[in-house]
């Protein structure tokens, strides 16, 4: 069942934050999102987060970037024109193939970079003209924000998050 | 403390015997005449065994043209085959290439001795530099993997020695290592007279070979010595950190001296077997060849040190980083490797050109397969960060690593001095095992005699609490952070 209301609670400390993350969890209470102004270190591990596929991603694209580059070269300097440039071998791709390497080495890189990122943006839902998805401004200065969705345990929750230290407490309702 | 178990110790004297014997083998059985060396290519040819045939047909091909060497290695013409001792003897008749050939033959054993010598006294001296490196850096996470670096440079006593004494039996001519040593290379009326080794005679010359050789295994050990000591002062000296900094100080001018002595000791002991040739990153390359091994083996010795309850704070985030490094030099090897023969394949001209066309012809095999080991196998291996910190697939790695790595010495030395005439038998192998025993007993030794972990060193506690972010430590729940 969807819950139309949320708590907010905003900390003004990482530390305090993760400490109340962790009580949080032990009550076995889910954690919607938590929105911090710069990268708090342990907290993905602290809420569960499952590690991030981007690096096998890249793995992947920077394989593809590397046979497009076999495939090119093949194709431009040994199957479509096998011309003698200066004395250099043409008669098959591995006689020549030092000087492909360097455009090899850049288009793997070329590739598993900016299709890494491009992954990145459409799984993290960024892009120019997005409207901003931020609760509360001050988030993205000073404070840190849990939000937690209410079941018909608003005592119960403000209880709990009052004793970890947040510094403000709202109940809202969620568009 | 620390005790260097008998066991261990008794494995490595034997490998040590075993290594003189077969070292003593080595040398018993070279051909000592020219009517011997006549035999052995006789009996090569008629065997048709393949580095004996790809020999002999080189040199009578020497003028003429070869369809399957042209296409092979893109080079051709008579520079692929000019030999400084042949084309000094001028002809090519059966007896000056006996002669060749008995030069090689006697040189096997001398290059066999020298090539894991070389390769253990540069991945020890490259152990000293990057332990060095850490000190200057003031790293935080290599402090309790100190006395493990410390240890491993013990080694470098005697490979200083043992390379000394090479040094010396070389100048008086024990053996044709060098073809610049031979009699008569600076003397214009000599046959052996080659205008092109005169011309550096400034620099290969052979008093001075001989003072620089003493003067760089001098220097190293100078600071080894005075670094251990000082370490070991550092656990109990409690006086401000005085005796930090003065090591620190001591390691950048170490640093400095390290990287001037590598360069020069490379020109000297590697490149000056092919008097004719020359490459400007050779200095960089050798490093990079050695730096990968000394980190390899730093990491093996810290996981067997490790496994043997030895050094309790070193945790899986201390292995992961040693096999980052390992796996980061790796590429940064096989960059050095590639610049530099692509460099000279791109181009193409004769004098730089004949190095590779010799490793190319008579050395295909070992060549490729050095690039498999030294790049694609720890490329795919240890790019995988969970990989890194499971330490049997970092000894994987690194025993790979390592062997790829003497293959790579040994491609750098024996085209020069043996030619043809290379083989991997008992005199290479027990070479080879003589300097793992003595590797073994100066490293676990030198281990015992020190604290484990160097307890006066500011950043020992940062170093206990070192832990990378991305992995999980055996034995420890997941939110310990």
């Amino acid at each position: 069942m969807e819950s139309s209301k949320v708590i907010h609670a905003l900390y003004n400390d990482d530390e305090i934050l993760l400490d109340a993350v962790k009580a949080v969890k032990a009550k076995h209470h889910h954690i919607e999102e938590v929105f911090c102004p710069f990268p708090v270190h342990g907290l993905d591990k602290a809420m569960g987060l499952a590690p991030t596929r981007l690096a096998i991603t890249a793995f992947m694209y920077g394989i593809t970037g590397l046979s497009f580059a076999i495939w090119m070269t093949n194709y431009m300097m040994i199957q479509n024109w096998p011309q003698d440039i200066g004395g250099k071998p043409s008669f098959s791709w591995f006689e020549n193939m030092p000087a492909f390497v360097p455009i090899m080495f850049e288009l793997t890189v070329f590739f598993a970079a900016h299709l890494m990122v491009i992954t990145f943006y459409m799984r993290s839902r960024i892009w120019p003209f997005k409207d901003a998805e931020n609760p509360d401004p001050r988030t993205t200065d000073d404070h840190f924000l849990m939000e937690i969705p209410v079941h018909n345990n608003e005592e119960e929750l403000t209880a709990l998050l009052s004793a970890t230290g947040a510094v403000e407490i709202n109940v809202v309702d969620k568009h | 403390m620390y005790q260097f178990s008998g066991k261990l110790k008794t494995f490595s004297l034997a490998l040590m015997l075993l290594g003189v014997l077969g070292i003593a083998y080595g040398f018993f059985s070279t051909p000592k005449t020219i009517e011997e060396a006549k035999e052995i290519i006789a009996h090569q040819s008629s065997h048709g065994d393949a580095h004996g045939t790809t020999h002999v047909t080189e040199e009578s091909n020497a003028h003429g043209s070869n369809d399957h060497h042209e296409s092979a290695s893109g080079v051709h013409g008579s520079d692929t085959h000019v030999d400084k001792e042949m084309s000094a003897h001028g002809a090519h008749n059966d007896d000056s290439h006996a002669e060749h050939v008995l030069h090689q033959l006697q040189n096997r054993p001398w290059s066999a001795l020298y090539v894991p010598l070389f390769f253990f006294l540069g991945l020890t001296l490259l152990v000293l530099a990057f332990y060095a490196a850490q000190r200057v850096a003031q790293s935080g996470w290599s402090i309790v993997i100190f006395r493990v670096f410390e240890a491993i440079t013990a080694n470098l006593v005697p490979t200083s020695i043992i390379m000394a004494l090479i040094v010396i039996a070389t100048a008086m001519h024990f053996n044709h290592l060098f073809s610049w040593m031979t009699p008569g290379t600076f003397d214009p009326a000599s046959p052996n007279y080659d205008p092109i080794v005169d011309g550096k005679s400034w620099w290969i010359n052979t008093p001075g070979w001989v003072i620089r050789s003493i003067v760089y295994l001098l220097l190293w050990n100078a600071y080894r010595w005075i670094i251990r000591k000082n370490s070991i002062k550092e656990d109990t000296a409690n006086d401000g950190g005085k005796t930090y900094k003065f090591n620190y100080n001591a390691s950048v001018v170490f640093l400095v001296v390290f990287m001037i002595t590598e360069t020069l000791m490379s020109w000297d002991w590697i490149m000056g077997l092919d008097p004719h040739w020359f490459s400007t990153l050779f200095g960089w390359y050798v490093l990079a060849t050695l730096l990968v091994s000394a980190l390899t083996v730093t990491a093996l010795v810290t996981i067997y040190l490790r496994s043997k309850g030895f050094l309790p704070a070193v945790n899986d985030s201390h292995i992961h980083d040693l096999a980052k490094f390992m796996f980061g030099f790796s590429v940064f090897w096989t960059y050095l490797w590639f610049a530099q023969f692509m460099l000279i394949w791109y181009s193409n001209i004769p004098e730089e050109g004949t190095y590779f066309v010799a490793r190319f012809t008579e050395y295909k095999l070992p060549f490729l397969a050095m690039v498999g080991m030294n790049f694609v196998f720890p490329i795919l291996l240890l790019l995988n960060s969970d990989f890194k910190s499971k330490p049997w697939f970092v000894i994987i790695g690194g025993i790979v690593i390592l062997a790829g790595h003497y293959i790579d010495v040994f491609i750098m030395v024996m085209p020069a001095t043996v030619g043809g005439q290379w083989g991997f038998g008992i005199p290479e192998a027990s070479a080879l095992l003589l300097f793992v025993g003595i590797f073994i007993y100066a490293t676990f030794s030198a281990f015992a005699k020190a604290k484990p972990i160097p307890e006066g060193n500011p950043f020992l506690e940062e170093s206990e609490h070192f832990h990378y972010y991305n992995i999980e430590h055996s034995g420890e729940s997941s939110d310990h952070h």
